[in-house]
């Protein structure tokens, strides 16, 4: 009995979109996405500049809520669960912000802190000790704790933002353009970490990028979304031999086919 | 055959016109209505999370510390000044007809019941509410807020709460010590500049004075600290996206707060005093 209730668990996804619409005034960004990503392993959106990349994701976190839909985490309907309900919810998630979202106004260490101290309750002291942990695991060293977010290079306020996103060892963690604005090694560095971190965790992580390189190391599956649709899901492998001809433009970087871009 | 052209040229054009002038009134009375409607909801949002825990204690003591203390200098200077003329105009104007003695009176009522209440509002307007409006629209833009609530903190209780919070409550502080400094202001004129007697200059000011005078001022403070920190929350809140966006939030928390400020002064005052 527990057994198969234990598999039934296993086989529930643990993100799920099911005909996710979402329209602001009359433009219409998302014409009903269904994506499944299961337990543990990562998926990676790709797609080019407002196709509905960002609203997806924000949809799937809750800072947006759907028109129509439904955006299950681990079976159950979040889309419109608020208050109390939507914080547990919120606990299951680690987000990495494009920008790194830093709060300018705190130290490196309060900034990776933040969710534990603010959000969770744990004494100052422990959560600086786990803050330091954490920025060690994306490789910074604990000298950086005292500064300010401004006093970081790109690639080092990526990290902390990294840092932040898995401070409360997240069930799910959010990736939004994770190496946009980073040189190609340190963009490297940053695939290695996400990777490092989220697998270390056992993490399902949900990203998005315009970056193949990126979006070839860290994925298992990888989803093209083109005007609010998903319109190729298939393994990360299979991306170079997809047969769509909206993928194999988008991955040769080609201005010819059938995308058109709107200028 | 003309009369196959129902519309002359001309009147058509008027008629254009015509319809154009309606379709801008009543998209812009639209577009009022519906700004009033969603700054209704955002204060009433504000208002449930100001009396539901969580509170975030450290944010709300930094507010009064920046919206209370850093105001007091301008604040200070502001009255101390309006004091002064009132005594020199209010002079020059009742030597006219030999009523010197109201001085004392016309500082106390005026610069308690009016000047300090609205001139501090209008003054912290432009200070907190600036400020606030392109703190929160910097943190809307660069993706702050969007981080709080992924960071389960509800950015209402840790941003807007505190801010209102504070400013609400600082601001008759600051009004009262206002009115402290404006009325020794006008002393000061009085006695050093135009050659009054300072006992009798106090004994005058206490004598007129009526509780009612301040604490109308009072009311009238904690009003204008609601309406400053409001607008400053809510235009950073919506702000749009990129400087220019924060730019308008400032600005548009700046004007709307003043104007708010005058109209509520002239309410408050009907209700008071009528």
């Amino acid at each position: 009995m527990t057994e198969a209730f234990a598999s039934q668990q296993e086989k529930t996804p643990k993100i799920e979109l099911r005909g996710v619409k979402k329209s602001f005034g009359s433009k219409h960004v998302l014409n009903g996405i269904d994506l499944s990503v299961p337990k543990g392993s990562s998926l990676v959106i790709i797609g080019g500049s407002g196709t509905g990349k960002s609203v997806m994701l924000k949809c799937v976190l809750g800072l947006i809520h759907p028109d129509a839909g439904e955006v299950l985490i681990d079976g159950q309907d979040t889309s419109h669960l608020r208050g109390r309900k939507r914080d547990a919810v919120m606990g299951k998630f680690g987000m990495l912000f494009q920008g790194g979202a830093l709060f300018d106004s705190l130290q490196i260490w309060e900034n990776v802190a933040f969710g534990l101290i603010q959000g969770k309750g744990v004494s100052r002291k422990d959560a600086y000790d786990i803050a330091i942990e954490k920025l060690r695991a994306v490789g910074l060293p604990s000298r950086v704790a005292k500064l300010l977010p401004a006093e970081l290079s790109g690639g080092m306020q990526k990290r902390v933002g990294l840092a932040r996103a898995i401070a409360a060892n997240p069930e799910i963690i959010f990736f939004d353009e994770p190496t946009t604005g980073l040189d190609p090694i340190m963009a490297d560095v940053i695939n290695d970490l996400i990777i490092e971190t989220s697998k270390g965790l056992g993490a399902t992580t949900l990203s998005i990028t315009h970056d193949m390189h990126s979006a070839r190391k860290i994925a298992d599956d990888i989803a093209m979304i083109y005007k609010g649709e998903i319109i190729w899901h298939g393994k990360a492998a299979d991306v170079d031999h997809s047969g769509n001809p909206y993928v194999e433009q988008f991955i040769k970087g080609s201005a010819e086919g059938p995308i058109k871009m709107e200028i | 055959m003309s009369a196959q052209n129902p519309v002359p040229p001309r009147l058509h054009r008027f008629g254009n016109g015509f319809l154009d002038l309606s379709e801008t009134i009543g998209h812009s009375t639209i577009r009022f209505f519906a700004s009033v409607g969603r700054l209704a909801e955002f204060a009433g949002r504000a208002i449930v999370n100001l009396f539901t825990p969580p509170w975030f204690g450290r944010q709300i003591a930094r507010q009064f510390v920046d919206i209370g203390y850093y105001s007091l200098a301008v604040v200070g200077l502001t009255t101390l000044f309006s004091g002064m003329v009132l005594a020199l105009q209010s002079y020059t104007g009742f030597a006219r007809f030999n009523a010197e003695g109201a001085i004392a009176n016309v500082v106390a009522l005026s610069i308690t019941r009016e000047l300090a209440p609205v001139l501090a509002g209008l003054m912290v307007a432009g200070r907190i509410g600036a400020s606030i409006a392109a703190e929160i629209g910097t943190m809307r833009v660069t993706e702050q807020i969007d981080a709080l609530t992924t960071l389960s903190v509800n950015p209402f209780k840790y941003l807007v709460v505190p801010r209102i919070l504070a400013g609400t409550l600082i601001m008759p502080v600051l009004v009262l010590i206002g009115d402290i400094i404006g009325i020794f202001g006008g002393f000061l004129v009085s006695i050093y500049r135009l050659g009054f007697n300072a006992h009798h200059y106090v004994d005058q000011t206490i004598q007129f004075l009526e509780p009612i005078d301040v604490i109308s001022g009072l009311v009238k403070a904690a009003v204008f600290g609601f309406i400053v920190t409001l607008m400053g929350c809510y235009n950073g809140y919506n702000s749009e996206r990129g400087a220019q966006g924060v730019g308008a939030a400032t600005t548009n928390a700046v004007v709307s707060a003043s104007i708010l400020i005058l109209i509520f002064n002239y309410l408050l005052t009907q209700i008071f005093f009528s």
